[in-house]
């Protein structure tokens, strides 16, 4: 985890609405920026943390729309941790299929779990797949 | 041209339809699907599309924007027109590469680059 010395955090209940999320977005982001991570960091964890999001809402509460998913976040000089959970019956994260192949490449859909691994320094599903826990850790640390 | 509800701009160049986005991230599912129900609208209107597409304007796109990217390609392909894309950020290309879709499309590094490339 994080060394809470000097971090910003917050747990917060989005609701599937732009404003949220880029309210959540913007928090992270502008906290990251007061970190002093790189633009080039931020544009991953802005990346991510909307795959992220959209996931959350688009699979998990494609069900249950007005429910609001749950974010946490924890800032650091360090790392940047962003978790993200839905209450929706999950997935088999393994299961999706790798949209670089040639056969899924024109496929319109399915490259959001990709490109949060790719910029990402880890991320760890749990074992029902509704909850997904994502770390950035600044470039060098 | 652009209606007051447009999130483009579009011009027409040398036979080109060229088109710029007004958002400077294209990033929420319902933002990328107006946008791409305005380009299809475009792409159905020409027999053969000649389509230029900058993203001049753009510093931030989500696999939403790359998904309606496809679907336009698509489109533009299955009526045997012709889809270019130009200005791309660095980091946005990035994006294209690790999803190995800079094989997929055909991107130029500036909008007069592409328009040369037209048939």
């Amino acid at each position: 985890m994080v060394d809470a010395g000097s971090t910003d955090r917050n747990v917060l209940d989005l609701r599937h609405e732009r404003a949220q999320i880029e309210s959540a977005s913007d928090a992270i982001l502008g906290a990251a920026e007061r970190y002093g991570y790189s633009k080039a960091s931020r544009f991953a964890i802005r990346l991510a943390f909307e795959e992220a999001v959209t996931n959350a809402f688009h699979h998990g509460h494609c069900e249950i729309p007005d429910t609001p998913i749950r974010v946490e976040y924890v800032v650091s000089p360090e790392e940047i941790w962003i978790a993200v959970e839905d209450q929706g019956v999950g997935f088999e994260p393994d299961s999706v299929p790798d949209p670089t192949l040639d056969e899924n490449l024109s496929l319109p859909s399915g490259r959001g779990l990709m490109l949060i691994r790719t910029y990402m320094s880890e991320v760890v599903y749990n074992e029902r797949g509704n909850r997904l826990e994502m770390t950035y850790r600044m470039p060098g640390t | 041209m652009a209606s007051s509800e447009s999130r483009l701009r579009i011009t027409e160049r040398k036979s080109v339809t060229c088109v710029e986005f007004m958002d400077r991230n294209i990033l929420d599912e319902m933002n990328v699907q107006a946008i791409s129900d305005e380009i299809g609208q475009l792409v159905d209107q020409a027999d053969s599309p000649r389509m230029l597409i900058s993203f001049a304007n753009v510093d931030h796109l989500t696999s939403a924007a790359l998904g309606a990217l496809i679907t336009i390609r698509n489109k533009v392909k299955g009526k045997e027109g012709e889809l270019r894309l130009a200005d791309i950020d660095p980091q946005i290309y990035e994006v294209f590469e690790i999803t190995r879709l800079t094989g997929l499309f055909n991107i130029h590094d500036s909008t007069d680059d592409a328009l040369k490339a037209f048939g």
